[in-house]
């Protein structure tokens, strides 16, 4: 019930502030639209890179929203109204990362077809899967390094070194499946990276908080 | 106000406690024992480690030695006021107070107490100050904890305020609450208990 009432509470602040949940979506496609500028308007090459595009965008794209992700709540005494009230850090991060991936993979998903049109990218099915099954670590790496960063002034750009290394597995995995090579094995190891991520996200998270005084 | 629940023979029991802040022991051997209705005000310079105790009592720090025997349902209210500045004042209480598990009879009546029920409907962010110090007192008063934990109640606040406060200190403690308050000031409570850090 606590988990729900927190869940709620965060989407209902999101959505109080569209701009900041259309930012990233934003960026995700300006970061797209680069690479026909880049590169050229060979067709059949960027067909080819766009799988590998779309996840380089979709991963910087998840680096934007980490300093307004916790360090607020660290800052205006929410987080200690939190815990006064015996609700465990791992509860809390846990409801903020369903809100977060609700906020970030949504619009992303339906950003991706301009995204696709952009980079003429043939088929949208297999890359949309495979964004759904990786966005959850990229949502959930985001957290960890937002948790870890909350006290840092200018935390977020460390923040960003944080997650890119780690994010590495699942950008490999993604990609294999977007560009259709050995598509099933990959979509389930994206599907098990993802998993790993999401459910040690909120012990290392409220490990990182509880250290945090 | 609520009526907090209160077990008769339940005493907030503080011994030998100590706490630490970058490695410097900020206070050492501090006791006390409040019983259900007792008030304790925490006097003491800036830097003495007031807000340290509040927030080692309130479990928010560790205490480095001793120990604290808290059988009561705890609220704080600390120097960050925990308001988001975008949703109303009243939506915000309505947040908390579901965390609580309490309704939403609880957070008017305790807007009244503190004069906040004409602003409920504004946005937290353009409160004033000594507004927004309510406001927490407000979710204190709300949660219907047994024991506040108030952390310079009176800052920011006008007269007419200084006296809802004392009148809803009084309240909590007329209904068998117990209050430990950070302040430099007079609050205005009968016959408190004194700490000096």
């Amino acid at each position: 019930m606590i988990f729900l009432t927190l869940i709620r509470r965060d989407l209902t602040l999101a959505l109080r502030r569209p701009g900041a949940l259309a930012l990233p979506v934003v960026f995700f496609v300006l970061v797209a639209a680069l690479f026909p500028f880049a590169v050229g308007p060979d067709a059949r090459l960027l067909a080819r890179i766009a799988p590998g595009v779309v996840w380089v965008a979709a991963l910087l794209a998840s680096l934007l929203p980490i300093e307004t992700l916790v360090a607020p709540d660290v800052a205006d005494g929410s987080l200690d109204q939190i815990v006064v009230r015996g609700i465990a850090l791992e509860t809390w991060v846990a409801a903020r990362l369903v809100a977060h991936w609700l906020g970030f993979a949504v619009p992303l998903l339906i950003a991706l077809p301009v995204a696709a049109v952009l980079l003429g990218l043939p088929a949208l099915g297999p890359l949309a899967l495979a964004l759904l099954l990786g966005t959850p670590a990229l949502a959930a790496l985001a957290l960890l390094a937002a948790s870890l960063t909350a006290t840092l002034r200018g935390g977020g750009a460390l923040a960003g070194l944080i997650v890119v290394p780690l994010a590495l597995p699942v950008l490999i995995f993604g990609v294999a499946e977007g560009g259709g090579v050995a598509a099933d094995g990959a979509l389930k190891l994206l599907a098990a990276s993802s998993l790993v991520l999401v459910a040690l996200t909120p012990f290392a998270a409220g490990a990182a908080l509880r250290a945090v005084d | 106000m609520p009526t907090p629940t209160v077990i008769n023979t339940a005493l907030l029991d503080v011994d030998g406690l100590a706490a630490t802040r970058g490695g410097r022991t900020v206070f050492a051997g501090v006791g006390f024992t409040l019983v259900p209705g007792g008030a304790l005000q925490v006097e003491g310079a800036n830097g003495a480690g007031k807000s340290t105790l509040l927030r080692v009592l309130a479990g928010l720090l560790p205490a480095a030695a001793g120990t604290i025997a808290n059988p009561f349902t705890t609220a704080f209210a600390g120097h960050d006021v925990a308001l988001k500045p975008g949703p109303s004042l009243g939506d915000e209480l309505a947040h908390w107070a579901r965390l609580d598990g309490v309704d939403a009879a609880a957070v008017a009546r305790a807007a009244v107490a503190f004069a906040l029920t004409p602003l409920l409907g504004l946005p937290a962010g353009i409160l004033s100050s000594g507004q927004r110090r309510r406001a927490a007192l407000t979710r204190v008063a709300a949660s219907g904890a047994d024991l506040w934990l108030l952390d310079e109640p009176d800052a920011g606040l006008d007269a007419a305020s200084h006296g809802l406060l004392a009148t809803a200190i009084a309240a909590h403690r007329a209904s068998g609450g117990l209050m430990v308050a950070v302040t430099h000031g007079d609050l205005g409570i009968a016959d408190p208990q004194r700490l000096r850090l």
